[in-house]
């Protein structure tokens, strides 16, 4: 059992809180509609609302003329601000600059922000916006990566790492492939589209709510822009509807404008986006051009690797640098290059900023990776899955560990043994076969079928944002609250915390307070990105939970006798010497006994180094892993294609709630599922995103997601000491959906055996039914 | 004439005498009314974050059905019962509905949550069987960016499935008795008229009071379901100041079951007008099953998808490939023509302004008839068609003695391929040889455009894929080797929803 005979629990009892599969803390107010929202939250009298104006012709050019009166005569308007505006520094970028909050003598994108109005109604504001007159000398924009190599600019400078001598490797081999392909980009779609209400307090202060990631960004870039110090400009969210990356540096510009017209007018501001015009303002995943050549021999091993991946940034750096990076850092996922050339280009193109998306680079790195191999196996005519296999990391136990084209050894394998366990449950070689024998007899419907791979690397690559901050109060009637400086965006961080505290209080989950992340509670914290959120606030929150409950502890022994190291504390109740109190009235006796009940906890991350001009270190506290395994089917007539079966087994390591983290790995797999084969973002040639609203983008409803889907947490534990030994969870799953395009490829590949099909993401019907017809009908065929 | 808007609320009457004709459903919840459960997520009735059930009697039955409150006005919910997340749990106690989405982990950010609620409580509330399908359907209207809707699905079947004997077991239930009364009550036979005749929203019953605002007022808009209309007001921010609501015209929303042809009111809903069309085929049910969502289809019109003129309308390609007419009604005036006559060209119907579309003459497929309906978009539901093919051949024996192949997507209206008609008559069906005429003449047929959802070159290759398809289905193939969905032999998309 796990309490000694006089009742005292065990020091090594199992965890009864965390690992435990609760609802979402919200569960119950998101059903009711009582989650507050920024949009929900009653609104100070006079608060304005606000919209953002723009020229709605041109994407690039100089501003000849901008004509606001018929703006500011609107009814209702109260304020029409532009750059002119701007207190301090007109930028809001997250960092190298070049984001101006509104733009200044030229316009670098469609849909950039230009001037804001500011109206008593929403109404009047986005009739207003509309009567602006401007004029652009405009120029024609670069819009593709093939625009942006002609035009030959970048935002930032390219970047290459490499272990041995590929290009001498690939020439030695006995194989010999060449390919490129396009990967496209992804729009967020987060159902809350950004918003943020910015309110005047004493003196200078604004205090801003926003809908963010990153609460201490929208404060920083605040203070630079309103000219104020950092303290005068405290952020708050509660909770976010949906993130994904969307919101980590592109909430700032919106929250900014609020906290500007606040300034300006001295009355409270909100700014909430449409939906068409967030879609067109903001920036989404980069997409990219990928051109590669790979060595190998006949049983499929690699010899040597070299890419070049051809980012489309749109016309600022934004957060490019670290994303491409993560592009290059997964160009290997689970596979070992002997000798590899990894280099990348980050475009300028004059459209909007492409940014953070879930996975943050790493699905591209991935996508090319899967798809090498792929197309070797279909070169050699063998099964993916051994072509797979042969060049996996060694698993953590094998003699000698892999090491990455950046240089940090892979010491925490899994795969060969994850994978081997899927190949089993998924029954994988008896269906590959049962569809080879379909595919022979079917002319117009093709089946195809893949199991795939995920090495996702945990931790920030910009060493500094590895750390976390954390404040947890105990009330004297032992209540207890808890603040961090990670976001909710849907993912359940703030349960997995809560449970986290619970659990070293030896309290119920319901005891524990969540409160909102505000940066005058927790302050300089780093963005809740890189699926970092419970890795790092897990732990703040811990220590700060464990200095206050050395006091109770104390406290205990004090009233009960026995050592202090043997107090326990379960069932909400604190143990010593065999007898128990309860929390409240150890809480109450350490308050009358004067004893702080308030503690901060801070968590650095340990062992990770980075040195970008060196090309080499340990970039990665651990990786995290899963594989999955996918049937489709596609219409050889019309391009059409549907999932049919999906099987999962992923790596969250001892898992701090498993409902939590299988939420997460269904959502990231339909997510990913749907940028690889249905989300299609179309510009037009002079620059204007044509698919800007759910009618146009289409993300997976209901019907995408197979009835048939299995999902299984593999159990396991990190191998190095994180939070009670789980591992994040929030972006690598989303890297499992690529099996759906590998097992679309293969589809395609039993038109044709040997060719390799040209089929990019997404792998929408018109794609498909393209790579049908050049399989097909090859050129020069009749 | 009544100059307020009366509707039901949690047992309670709101009237609204003061409104701005454009005033969106939700702008007056969340706005005026500050109940701030029900979302905005996109503001164009695609996204479903902002369902909400309308109650309404049908044939005496009190019935639940799901809109998009963002894209539906204020002024058509006259008479009906408004239910939003927030009415649904009873003191602290969860609707089923929810406390299975709580139970099964289907929220995570949850701002989606309050219209998948919604939407799940009209299933809900429908009395009978609900299978995953149904669920699905149900869903169809509803994004979910987070949990990839598993949990979701599970949720609604596991609360349905708990309803004793199939009926519907919460607040709602309990209260029906009382509401049928109160919704009865509001139902005065009453024509609205609210505003001024600068600015007005007027919902007339009789069509002499609709001539008079008409002559009086040419410019005024018509509205139906609102499903497009509310999109001009939101997106395109047109003002509208003169908006007159068709769906009250008495017998506009009438179906009548011939024995040769149907014959659907114009005001008849997306949604019924597919329960009634399904029965003929089940391709056609699928169709019908994939435009919009449950939520639009709630609100839109068989009339208004095709007086809207759009290309791209899923309803038009469908009813020419099986011949149907319409009629047009102006005071002192009634005529009938084919539908394909109606479109005359991008834009531009055979419609004046003060002619009203009242009827739809659907002539039932007759036994030597063979039809195949294929929608192609980049999704499966809820997506505008890239391509829409309908085709109906007549055969006599395996000859083909007519065919009616009407596409969407490939002109500037809804279209027959004329060429591949006239090549297809006097093939065989069993001589896939005779059929290349027909195939290479539908790429002449047409010279389709590039835009966002396709290109030219696709549009056309698809198209004649979806001929091939139906060629190659109506000599016996099973549809279980040519479709990855819907294939025909397990026709449950046919039934009786």
């Amino acid at each position: 059992m796990d309490a000694t005979s006089d009742g005292t629990p065990r020091p090594d009892a199992p965890t009864t809180v965390v690992g435990r599969a609760s609802p979402h803390e919200s569960a119950h107010l998101h059903v009711t509609g009582a989650a507050a929202y920024i949009d929900d939250l009653p609104e100070p009298a006079g608060t304005l609302q606000v919209v953002p104006g723009w020229c709605r012709t041109a994407a690039r050019g100089r501003i000849l003329r901008l004509d606001l009166d018929r703006v500011r005569a609107a009814p209702g308007v109260v304020a029409v601000l532009t750059a002119a505006d701007v207190p301090a520094v007109n930028d809001c970028s997250p960092s190298v600059g070049g984001d101006p909050v509104l733009a200044v003598n030229e316009v670098r994108y469609h849909g950039q922000p230009i001037f804001a109005v500011a109206a008593e109604t929403r109404a009047a504001a986005r009739r207003a916006a509309r009567l602006a007159v401007i004029e652009v000398e405009e120029e024609k924009p670069a819009v593709t990566v093939a625009d942006a190599l002609d035009r030959g600019t970048d935002v930032l400078p390219p970047y290459a790492f490499a272990k041995g001598d590929a290009d001498a490797a690939i020439a030695a081999a006995p194989h010999l492939l060449h390919d490129g392909f396009m990967i496209g980009g992804q729009e967020h779609f987060y159902l809350e589209t950004q918003i943020a209400l910015a309110v005047p307090g004493d003196g200078d202060v604004v205090r801003i709510f926003a809908s963010t990631q990153h609460p201490t960004e929208v404060s920083h870039v605040a203070a630079r822009v309103l000219g104020l110090p950092e303290a005068a400009v405290p952020c708050e969210c509660r909770r976010m509807g949906g993130g994904f990356g969307g919101k980590e540096s592109q909430a700032t510009q919106w929250a900014v404008i609020a906290a500007l017209v606040a300034g300006v007018t001295g009355r409270p501001a909100k700014i909430r986006l449409d939906r068409d015009d967030d879609m067109m303002m903001t920036g989404k995943r980069h997409d990219f051009r990928v051109d590669w050549s790979a060595g190998f021999d006949d049983s499929g091993r690699l010899a040597g690797v070299e890419v070049d991946f051809f980012a489309r940034c749109g016309h600022s750096a934004d957060l490019s640098q670290g994303v491409v990076d993560r592009t290059m850092f997964h160009a290997d996922n689970a596979y070992d290059y002997p000798a590899a050339r990894i280099a990348s280009r980050r475009l300028m193109t004059d459209t909007v900023s492409a940014t953070a998306y879930r996975g943050f680079g790493g699905p591209q790195g991935m996508v090319f990776a899967e798809r090498m191999m792929d197309a070797i196996a279909i070169r050699l005519g063998i099964d993916p899955l051994d072509v797979r296999r042969a060049n996996f990391y060694p698993d953590h136990a094998a003699a000698a560990h892999g090491v990455t084209p950046y240089g940090q050894v892979v010491d925490d394998g899994i795969l060969a043994a994850l994978v081997d366990r899927l190949e089993t449950t998924s029954d994988y070689r008896a269906r590959a076969a049962a569809i080879d024998a379909f595919n022979r007899s079917s002319p117009v419907l093709k089946k195809g079928i893949a199991l795939t791979p995920v090495k996702f690397g945990i931790s920030f690559t910009l060493a500094h944002l590895n750390q976390a901050g954390a404040l947890v109060h105990v009330y004297s009637d032992g209540s207890v609250s808890v603040n961090h400086g990670g976001t909710e965006m849907g993912q359940g961080l703030m349960t997995k915390v809560a449970q986290v505290v619970a659990e070293a209080f030896g309290l119920p989950l319901a005891t524990v307070r969540v409160t909102a992340t505000a940066t005058d509670k927790v302050p300089n914290t780093a963005p809740t990105a890189a699926s970092s959120g419970s890795d790092l606030n897990g732990w703040a929150a811990l220590r700060a939970a464990e200095t206050i409950r050395g006091r109770l502890a104390e406290t205990a022994a004090r009233l009960l006798g026995g050592e202090v190291d043997a107090v326990r504390f379960a069932d909400a109740r604190v143990w010593s010497a065999g007898r128990s109190l309860s929390f409240a009235d150890v809480a109450r006796e350490a308050h009358r006994a004067r004893l702080s009940l308030s503690s901060t906890g801070f968590y650095a991350t340990p062992g990770i180094t980075w040195d970008r001009d060196a090309a080499h270190g340990r970039p990665f506290f651990y990786f995290a892993y899963g594989a999955s395994c996918s049937e489709v089917v596609i219409d050889t007539f019309t391009g059409e294609t549907r999932v049919t079966r999906v099987d999962i087994l992923h790596d969250a390591g001892r898992s701090l709630n498993p409902a939590i983290d299988i939420g997460q790995i269904e959502g990231g797999f339909v997510q990913g599922m749907g940028w690889l084969t249905a989300e299609e973002l179309v510009w037009d040639d002079h620059g204007r995103l044509l698919t800007h609203a759910p009618s146009t983008y289409k993300i997976p409803t209901a019907h995408d997601v197979p009835e048939d889907f299995r999902v299984a947490l593999w159990e396991g534990e990190a191998r190095v000491e994180t939070i009670h030994r789980s591992k994040a969870v929030g972006e690598p799953p989303f890297m499992l959906a690529i099996s759906v395009h590998s097992a679309i490829l293969r589809a395609l590949a039993s038109l044709a055996p040997g060719r390799l099909p040209a089929l990019d993401v997404p792998a929408t019907p018109e794609a498909i039914l393209k790579a049908v017809k050049a399989l097909r009908h090859p050129e020069g065929s009749p | 004439m009544r100059r307020s808007i009366r509707y039901l609320s949690q047992g309670r009457v709101i009237e609204v005498a003061d409104f701005d004709p454009t005033t969106t459903l939700l702008d007056h919840l969340r706005l005026d009314r500050r109940r701030t459960g029900t979302k905005e997520g996109c503001n164009e009735g695609d996204c479903g974050a902002c369902t909400v059930a309308l109650g309404r009697l049908v044939d005496g039955r009190l019935v639940y059905e799901p809109v998009t409150a963002c894209i539906r006005l204020l002024g058509t919910v006259d008479g009906c019962e408004v239910v939003t997340v927030e009415d649904l749990a009873e003191g602290g106690r969860l609707h089923p509905i929810q406390r299975a989405l709580v139970d099964l982990h289907g929220s995570q950010c949850g701002f989606c949550t309050p219209g998948i609620v919604m939407s799940l409580f009209t299933l809900y509330a429908t009395p009978g069987p609900v299978d995953r399908e149904a669920v699905i359907d149900r869903l169809s209207g509803n994004l979910c960016r987070c949990t990839g809707y598993r949990p979701i699905v599970a949720a609604a079947l596991e609360a349905c499935a708990a309803r004793p004997g199939q009926l519907p077991d919460d607040l709602f239930a309990a209260a029906a008795a009382e509401t049928r009364l109160a919704l009865a009550a509001l139902d005065d036979g009453e024509e609205v008229f609210i505003g001024d005749e600068g600015r007005f929203f007027a919902a007339p019953r009789r069509f002499d009071t609709l001539g008079g605002i008409l002559a009086a007022c040419p410019d005024a808009t018509l509205v139906a379901g609102a499903t497009d209309v509310g999109l001009w007001i939101n997106k395109a921010g047109r003002d509208l100041p003169r908006l007159v609501h068709l769906g009250r015209l008495d017998g506009l929303d009438r179906v009548e079951e011939r024995g040769d042809e149907i014959v659907l009111g114009a005001a008849v809903t997306l949604e019924e007008a597919g329960r009634v069309l399904g029965r003929l085929d089940p391709d056609i049910a699928l169709l019908f099953r994939r435009i919009a969502g449950v939520q639009v289809r709630a609100s839109g019109t068989i009339g208004g998808n095709i007086a809207n003129g759009s290309p791209i309308g899923d309803t038009p390609p469908l009813l020419i490939a099986l011949g149907a007419s319409i009629e047009l009604v102006r005071p002192g005036h009634v005529r009938r023509l084919p539908l394909e006559d109606f479109f005359i060209a991008y834009g531009r119907q055979d419609r004046a302004h003060d002619e009203i579309l009242t009827r739809i003459f659907v002539p039932r497929p007759r036994a030597n008839h063979a039809l195949r309906v294929f929608k192609i978009a980049k999704r499966h539901d809820q997506d505008i068609s890239a391509v829409l093919g309908a085709l109906r051949l007549a055969l006599d024996d395996t000859i083909i003695a007519e065919a009616r192949l009407a596409f969407g997507g490939m002109a500037g209206t809804p279209k027959r391929a004329d060429g591949a008609e006239a090549a297809l008559v006097g093939a065989s069906i069993a001589d896939p040889a005779s059929w290349r005429p027909a195939l290479d003449a539908l790429r002449a047929d047409f010279t389709p455009l590039s835009d966002l959802r396709a290109s030219a070159d696709y549009r056309t290759e698809a198209a004649v894929g979806l001929l091939g398809k139906a060629l190659v289905e109506i000599a016996g193939t099973p549809t279980t080797r040519t479709r990855v969905v819907g294939a025909r032999e397990e026709a449950s998309h046919g039934r009786d929803l």
